[in-house]
Parts: C-alpha cells; structure tokens; sequence
C-alpha cells in the first residue's frame, strides 16, 4: 500500500504541475497578448506596453509562471482588474454556492443511481428493468441545461413554487439558500445518474453471477444480506471508476446550470470575467477546476485500492 | 465493406434500425437544409413576432419574427460539422497515438497513455473557456476544444484493443516474417480494431452534439447569424414567460438526434462484437 500511495502521490503532483504549465502557456504566452485582450481592439500600444507592465508581462515567462506558481502556495492570488479584489476572495466567495450545488448534486445522483441500478438488476429481463433502462436512454440524450429550462418552465413558470433563477444567499437561513440549489442540483443529476444507474445495474448483475455470491446463497444468507455484504461492496469498484470519470462532467455540467439558472456561483464567475476580459481571475479558476478533477481522479484511486487491494499490491 | 449478413442482421436490430432512423433523419434535414429551408433562418419579421404554429410557420416563430422550423433545419449542418470534424480529429490524432503507443510499448506507451490520463483533466468547456478568453467564441473554438477533448478517448481505445491484436499469433508469424510495426499496424491492428473504433466514434458523436449544444447556448460555440440549437435555447429562456414552447423545439431536436446516434452506437455494439451481446 506504501509504494502504490507514494506512486499515485507522485502522479498526482506532477500531474497538477502539467495542467498549471499548460493553462500559463494557454492564456499568456500563445499569440495573442493577455494586455491586448484585456483592453480591446481600440486599445494603443502605449497603453499595452503600460499595462504589460504594470501586470508585469514585460518579465521573463518562466519568473512569471515561478511567481504565479509560488503565489499559489503561499495563498496569494492576484487581483481581479474587473472586482478589484484577490481572485481568492472572489472564489472563495462564489464557493458559497459552488460547493453545496455540488454537494447536492452528487448526493442526489448516487441515491437515485443506485436505487435504480439495483432495481433493474433485482428485476433483470422484467417491465422494471425495461423501464429503468429507458429512463437511463432518455437521461443520457437530454442536455443538462435544457432539463435545467424545462424545470424552471414546469416549477417557476408553471406552477410558480420558486423563482426561476437567482440565489438568496445563506444569511436567511439554510432552508431559502437551499430551495434555490434544490433544481440546479435535480437537473445536474438527473443526467449523472441515467449514466451511473446503467453502471451500477450491469456491475450488480455481474457480480451477482461470481461464485462466492452462490456460496453465500447456498450457505443460507438472505437475498439481503447477500446484496449488502457481497454483491454491493465488489459492485462498487466499476461503479466507483465511473464517478470518478463523472466528476469532470459534473463540474462541467455544474459551470452550464448555474448560468441556467443566474447563481452566483464560480461557473457565473469565470464567464463574467470572460466577458470583462478579466485573463487573471480566468487563469486562476481554470486552474482551480482542473485541479479538482484531477484530485478528485487521484482520491477515487485511493479508494480504489482501500476496497480491493489486489489492486494496490498488483501496482506495487 | 460488411457482407450482406450483416445488413440482414441489423435490419433485425431494433435499436440499430431506431437509432438509424433518427440519424438519417437528422442528416436528411442537414442535407435538405443546404438547398431549402422554408424561410432564410435570419430573416427578421418583427409584426409576426411569437407567431404560433401555422400552416405558414409550422413551428411558429421566434421574438424576433424568425421562422424556429428554417432554424432547426439549418442548425443541423452546425451541430453535424461539429461533430464530424471534432470526432475526426479525436479518431485520427488518437488512434495514432494509441497504435504507437501499442506497437512500441516501453516509455512511448508510458508517455502517451499518462498525457491522455492528463487530458482528462481539461473537459471541453474548460479549454473552450481558456480558447475563448484568449481568442473570442466561435465555430473554431468549440471544434478545437472538442476535438482535443476526444484525442485521449480514442488514444486509449486503440491502445488497449491494439495491445489485444499484437499479442495474437498471427502477428507473431508477420513478424517472424520480417514485417515491421508500420506495417503490421496497417495490415493487421488497424482492420482488426476497426469495429470498436466505429462504435466509440457514434458515441463521441453524440458527446460532441451534446458538447457544441452546451457551447453555443454559453455563448462561447457558433455566433449568429448562423443558427445553433444551443443558441436557440439560450434565446428562448429569455422569453420564456411569454412563449414557453421555444423552450421546447431545440431541446427535442438535439435530445432525438443524441438518442439517435446512442441507440445506433448500441446497435453497432451488439452487431459488431456478439460476444459483448451475448454478456448482456
């Protein structure tokens, strides 16, 4: 377990240092100068070459990749040209909402995946089965954003249960902030889970077909515990791989809905500094998600080996 | 060319002939769209602005007086250039990659197999993002980000079924005889994984549809004039108190044409690998 933790500890950090290479190269040293985007073709080039220097672009790229980089780690960000405040502030900020959507959102598909997995592989070749594969066909051609719209059209417009957009904030309480987050979160999931159900329904029924769970059988022990203690944990591993693989497209899907539904969030945030041109809050939160995918990747890899450990003793 | 028991096959495969329906129909509508829409999808008809579904605008009409029919119909092109060009670039930049990786092993495979790992680490809207701050929206940027996106999906399909076909005995005797990794990759790995390429190839589709559509409604994908499907939604939610069913036609079209291409991609599965069928 040693080697396989010290070899994935190693992957992941060299990892990070690519993708923070590759987002630098991206927005600051591919043609197109990150002062000529920030203020627009009427710009002179005397106010380039001025604000080259003052976000100290006139420097040597490595000293300003090296000086990002160090910032980082000693939690200083730069200052946002549009807000004029640290970009941490501004994403820490914008986490308020970030986070729980997220939260929310990953809860919401595990239980609706895995009840609906187990139930088509409980009913396997049956109406239930039938149904529940259908309902995963439908979740994977519907766009999120656009299940997004049709909840806001049947719950805000419609019926009028909630507002069609917009975030309260956690001042008034949990229950306001959290009715907000409550459809964002179903539309995110709703497409996550018609993936995740169809993985954990053919992942049940494999297992189900393994010995040790006839052993288990023959020795006496119900259908439940059976479910429980055997068919479920092994079940996990496949099931586990893909919502690793998913989190990226829940970020993704995370970044589309907020805009959906105008939640201050950092999917609002990144796009509003696209459209003020704002390179240095763009750099930061770009780096900030692909981080979190791939500690999300090295996490389920860890998890990984915890339930199976031939795994970690075969990467050894 | 698949022999005449094949197409007998599949004309028995229920998903494959839905799928291939549903894909038919959206390239017909692509191809139609070329020489006739019922109106210019840009053309402004202000007094006949929220017309309802007639005779003269089947599917009514947009704030602006602009026929959603003529839209959807030209959209098609849009979403189909996207996908084709954006899987054509995962294919051919991936599947290299992926049979030389096979073909040489060692730190090749090594290099190319974590670079993919590490492309995951980018989805499409992170680096349309990027490709956008730097760049401006556009066709260009959710093509390219698309694109780059599916490199290291086919990267690993091709290596994991390459690696399959090297270790068969046949190669072992075209090596015996002589032949080089070049030239077995052409000969022998490249028809044997061909199937599975194909299938992987519908599904990115569909991604990319799904891709270009989220793109667009962003903001960040296909710029008007030109009419995209994702564009149609991001308009339509603006007015989504007066005319709701603008919320509706977009949607339906891309979530048919995803099933299409999804249904088509199971088909082909089952079709082309009855071992994966038979295991289901």
């Amino acid at each position: 377990m040693g080697r396989f933790l010290s070899k994935r500890i190693t992957t992941f950090v060299a990892t990070l240092a690519v993708a923070s290479i590759v987002v630098f190269v991206v927005l600051e040293l591919l043609p197109g100068n990150a002062a000529e985007v920030m203020l627009g073709p009427t710009a002179t080039p005397e106010q380039v070459a001025a604000l080259q220097r003052t976000l100290g672009l006139d420097r040597p790229p490595a000293q300003r990749y090296l000086d990002w980089i160090g910032g980082l780690l000693q939690g200083r960000t730069a200052v946002s040209v549009s807000y004029g405040s640290p970009v941490s502030e501004l994403i820490a900020e914008r986490l308020q909402v970030s986070l729980p959507l997220a939260v929310m959102a990953m809860v919401l598909t595990t239980v609706i995946a895995l009840a609906l997995g187990v139930y088509a592989a409980a009913h396997h070749h049956r109406a239930g089965d039938l149904g529940v594969m259908v309902l995963s066909q439908a979740g994977l051609a519907v766009p999120s954003f656009w299940l997004a719209i049709l909840l806001i059209l049947l719950f805000a417009v419609k019926l009028q249960w909630v507002s069609a957009g917009g975030f309260p904030g956690w001042y008034d309480g949990a229950w306001p902030a959290v009715k907000a987050l409550l459809l964002p979160a179903l539309a995110l999931a709703a497409v996550q889970a018609a993936i995740l159900a169809r993985v954990t329904r053919s992942a049940v029924l494999e297992v189900s077909r393994e010995d040790y769970v006839r052993t288990a059988r023959a020795k006496g022990l119900s259908r439940r515990a059976v479910l429980w203690g055997h068919v479920l944990r092994n079940a996990m591993i496949p099931v586990l791989t893909i919502m690793g693989l998913q989190f990226a497209n829940l970020i993704t899907g995370a970044i589309i809905v907020e805009n959906v539904f105008v939640l201050p969030g950092i999917g609002r945030l990144v796009f509003q500094a696209i459209a003020n041109r704002d390179l240095v809050v763009v750099r930061d939160v770009v780096l900030l998600l692909a981080a979190t995918v791939v500690l999300v990747n090295f996490v389920v890899d860890v998890l990984y080996a915890l339930i199976d450990p031939r795994l970690s003793a075969r990467d050894a | 060319m698949p022999e005449p028991a094949f197409w007998r096959r599949a004309a028995r495969h229920p998903s494959f002939v839905a799928g291939g329906v549903l894909v038919a129909l959206l390239g017909a509508a692509a191809l139609l769209s070329l020489f006739w829409s019922p109106y210019p999808p840009a053309e402004i008809d202000v007094p006949n602005r929220f017309a309802r579904p007639s005779g003269a605008h089947w599917l009514g009409t947009d704030s602006l007086g602009r026929d959603i029919a003529s839209q959807l119909l030209v959209g098609a092109q849009n979403s189909i250039v996207v996908g084709v060009v954006a899987v054509g670039i995962g294919l051919v930049v991936g599947v290299a990659l992926g049979c030389l990786a096979a073909a040489r092993r060692g730190w090749v495979e090594e290099l190319v197999m974590r670079a993919s790992d590490f492309t995951f680490a980018f989805p499409a809207l992170l680096s349309a993002i990027m490709l956008t701050a730097i760049h401006g929206p556009g066709l260009f940027t959710s093509i390219v980000a698309i694109g780059i996106f599916n490199i290291p999906v086919f990267a690993r399909i091709a290596r994991a079924s390459a690696n399959g076909v090297w270790s068969r005995e046949y190669v072992l005797a075209a090596r015996t005889a002589g032949f080089g990794a070049w030239r077995i990759t052409l000969d022998h790995v490249l028809p044997n994984i061909a199937s599975v390429l194909i299938v992987q190839a519908t599904i990115q589709f569909a991604v990319a549809i799904l891709a270009e559509a989220a793109l667009s409604y962003l903001g960040l994908g296909t710029q008007p004039p030109q009419p995209s499907w994702g564009r149609m939604l991001n308009e339509a939610q603006q007015q989504m108190f007066q005319a709701p069913q603008l919320s509706i036609y977009p949607g339906v079209v891309i979530a048919l044409s995803v099933l299409g291409l999804n249904l088509m991609g199971d088909g082909l599965r089952d079709l082309l690998d009855p071992r994966l069928a038979r295991a289901r």
